[in-house]
């Protein structure tokens, strides 16, 4: 008896019940399958929270001023006294002997401003007024032209850095923006450098933005002197975003002569929180890999289920194959070809259906299925059908004939 | 399976058996007519040697002693009835005989090889090659065809698909059912399943054809049929080993053994039995 003999022999077991062995291959399949998407969802929602976090820039933290200090007792203050954040606290924050964590320290000043060039105009354009620093810090990266420098900064200067989108807005295509005099509200700028597209790590369009000195933005937006409405902090490395927090947040406390707890500043530690909700996306996924093995592990339960049954139907069977000369090994090969195919049938069918399932979106998360998980449930599959197959398999070789033929 | 990948840790089964028909290569049923091979040339071992075999059951405390020790030899060529009635210890004879169960004591040489020291795969190996059964109840595999069926021996032997092919149309052929090849045990009726399960015996060129109660289950003109084809095989020189309750069965064969509580109480040639049916 070779391997086509054992095949031939197995498919006509099969198909003998149908039904039975449909609903046997139905386990696996199912098994097979939900392992298959679930682990391409957790990679895909784990790819996208990456790719956020990417977008969120590097290893800042943003620090907003709410203004006011807001609910519980404000020391030597009232209610009503505004907070502000000082050239002083950017200065400190960015000193390396008070703040040992912080790389770099931006502050911004931002307004909503109407753009307009030769005729075009771009309403609700984010004016931006910062430092170099900022630009490294939120990862915007320069397509053309050159950055804005301290230079810029300590002089005024009206020059701009333009996104993408106002790119699109103001000019025509192919037209090159270096150079153009754009108008923000009254105020004229020059166009030194185009930045590349950014992907938004939160909802605001990054690309929809004019950076420029913030001491330019002052002298525009009245009413912020000396009070800047964000200050983005860098930390030196990813390790030590939490510790620049701290101490960010306590000069800024010492400042305004309150208790960290108290600050009338939001600290958005954005990437500590997607670090968080990654990783709990990927304890989910781990807990419904672990669900859909375990269907995939009864599934083969049900193999050795149906497998049993098989050989008491077929005891008699068994018994004429030994008296006619069957050694154990071709009943042993017989049975456990029969449980393999039938796994091998649930596992490629669960293969192509979690393949094909995960090319629809779960809850706004596109599925990245992985080489992986589908090689390794296929692979998981086949050993199911020869573990579980294997004890009904050597249950039939080892039938003494004379106890098989009698079988009734 | 090939046969070097048997089992078989050196046990003298090809040393102590004979080069008897069925161990000669080529030789195929059904190249013809059967034809006598020429036994004579070579001094043979009896195909059946049994000295003061018995088998005992355990059930519960007590022991049943199915067979008390039986001496008995058939040579070559016999066409031999066992008679019994049941409990009479018949069918532990057919199992002990045809290697589907071993002595308790005593001792069994099958075509000059004593079956005692030989292991489960060697004996499964001798069922292949040295015996071919036939049932009461056909035991035909369910579902398969005629010549599936009748090539499945063949196929545990290892012989090659193509001649598989050749030597189980043969030996269909042989017993007259050359046209039913493709049809599967229950679209034939019980003579032509018996016939079936006739040539899946025959097809390994056994030394011995063991038959237990083969027209139980058929119909007198059915029965008559296949008992055509043990004396047309008997005529072409194998042995036949037959069990039965019935005389005028047993009256086909040249001698009868009979059976009481798991001794033998008679052993008497052809022209007893022929009286005894009379």
């Amino acid at each position: 008896m070779n391997v086509a003999d054992d095949l031939r022999s197995a498919l006509r077991g099969l198909s003998s019940n149908k039904l039975r062995s449909a609903l046997t291959v139905l386990g696996i399949f199912i098994g097979v399958g939900a392992v298959i998407i679930v682990v391409a969802y957790g990679n895909g929602s784990s790819q996208a929270v990456q790719s956020r976090i990417r977008a969120l820039g590097t290893n800042t933290i943003t620090i907003v001023n709410r203004g006011r200090f807001g609910r519980g007792p404000a020391t030597g203050g009232t209610q009503t006294q505004t907070a502000t954040i000082t050239s002083q606290d950017v200065s400190n924050i960015g000193d390396p002997n008070q703040a040992p964590d912080v790389l770099s320290v931006s502050p911004v000043l931002t307004g909503s401003d109407t753009a307009s060039y030769s005729g075009a105009s771009d309403t609700g354009v984010s004016l931006t007024g910062t430092t170099p620093t900022y630009l490294t810090a939120e990862d915007y990266q320069l397509q053309a032209g050159s950055s804005l420098t301290a230079q810029d900064v300590q002089n005024h200067s009206q020059v701009a850095v333009i996104g993408q989108t106002l790119v699109s807005d103001l000019f025509e295509p192919g037209q090159n923006p270096i150079g153009s005099q754009v108008y923000f509200g009254s105020a004229r700028f020059q166009v030194v450098g185009v930045l590349a597209s950014k992907s938004s790590g939160t909802g605001a369009d990054p690309n929809n933005v004019a950076l420029v000195p913030y001491t330019t933005a002052e002298d525009l937006l009245t009413g912020y002197t000396n009070n800047f409405t964000e200050l983005i902090v860098q930390a030196k490395s990813a390790k030590a975003v939490d510790a620049a927090e701290q101490e960010a947040a306590d000069i800024l406390a010492s400042a305004n002569q309150t208790s960290v707890a108290n600050l009338p500043f939001t600290i958005l530690n954005e990437a500590t929180l997607l670090a968080t909700s990654a990783s709990t996306t990927s304890t989910f996924t781990v807990l419904l890999t672990v669900i859909a093995a375990v269907s995939l592990l009864v599934g083969g339960i049900g193999i050795m289920n149906i497998m049993l049954v098989a050989v008491t139907e077929r005891t008699r069977e068994i018994g004429i194959r030994k008296a006619i000369g069957a050694p154990r090994r071709a009943i042993l090969g017989q049975f456990l070809t029969e449980a393999v195919l039938l796994s091998l049938i649930g596992g490629l069918a669960g293969v192509v259906v979690g393949v094909v399932g995960t090319h629809f979106r779960i809850d706004g998360v596109k599925p990245v299925p992985t080489a992986g998980s589908v090689i390794g449930a296929f692979a998981v599959t086949v050993a199911v059908g020869v573990f579980f197959g294997f004890y009904p398999a050597s249950r039939a070789a080892a039938l003494r004939p004379v106890d098989a033929l009698r079988y009734e | 399976m090939a046969d070097r990948s048997w089992r078989d840790p050196g046990t003298p089964l090809a040393a102590l058996a004979p080069p008897g028909p069925a161990d000669a290569p080529g030789q195929a049923v059904g190249t013809g007519p059967v034809a006598a091979p020429a036994l004579d040339t070579w001094s043979e071992p009896p195909v059946i040697a049994l000295r003061n075999v018995a088998r005992t059951y355990r059930m519960g405390d007590a022991e049943v002693h199915a067979l008390a020790g039986v001496s008995l030899v058939i040579e070559r060529g016999e066409f031999v009835a066992i008679m019994g009635a049941s409990g009479s210890g018949k069918s532990t004879m057919m199992n002990v005989i045809g290697c589907l169960d071993v002595p308790t004591r005593g001792r069994y040489w099958l075509d000059g090889v004593d079956v005692r020291i030989l292991d489960e795969g060697a004996l499964a190996r001798i069922r292949n090659r040295k015996i071919g059964f036939i049932f009461q109840s056909f035991n035909l595999i369910p579902r398969t065809t005629a010549l599936a069926n009748v090539e499945l021996p063949l196929g545990y032997a290892g012989v090659p698909a193509r001649e598989r092919r050749d030597r189980a149309m043969a030996a269909l052929e042989l017993v007259g059912l050359a046209d039913r090849t493709g049809h599967v045990p229950n679209e034939m009726s019980g003579g032509q399943q018996q016939r079936v399960a006739v040539a899946r015996a025959i097809v390994t060129n056994p030394s011995l054809i063991l038959a237990d109660e083969p027209t139980g289950n058929l119909d007198s003109r059915s029965s008559e049929d296949i008992l055509g084809i043990f004396d047309q095989l008997n005529r072409a020189g194998r042995t036949v080993v037959l069990i039965t309750h019935e005389p005028d069965i047993a009256a086909h064969t040249q001698r009868v053994v009979r059976l009481r509580d798991g001794l033998i109480i008679s052993d008497e040639g052809k022209d007893l039995a022929a009286t005894v049916s009379s």
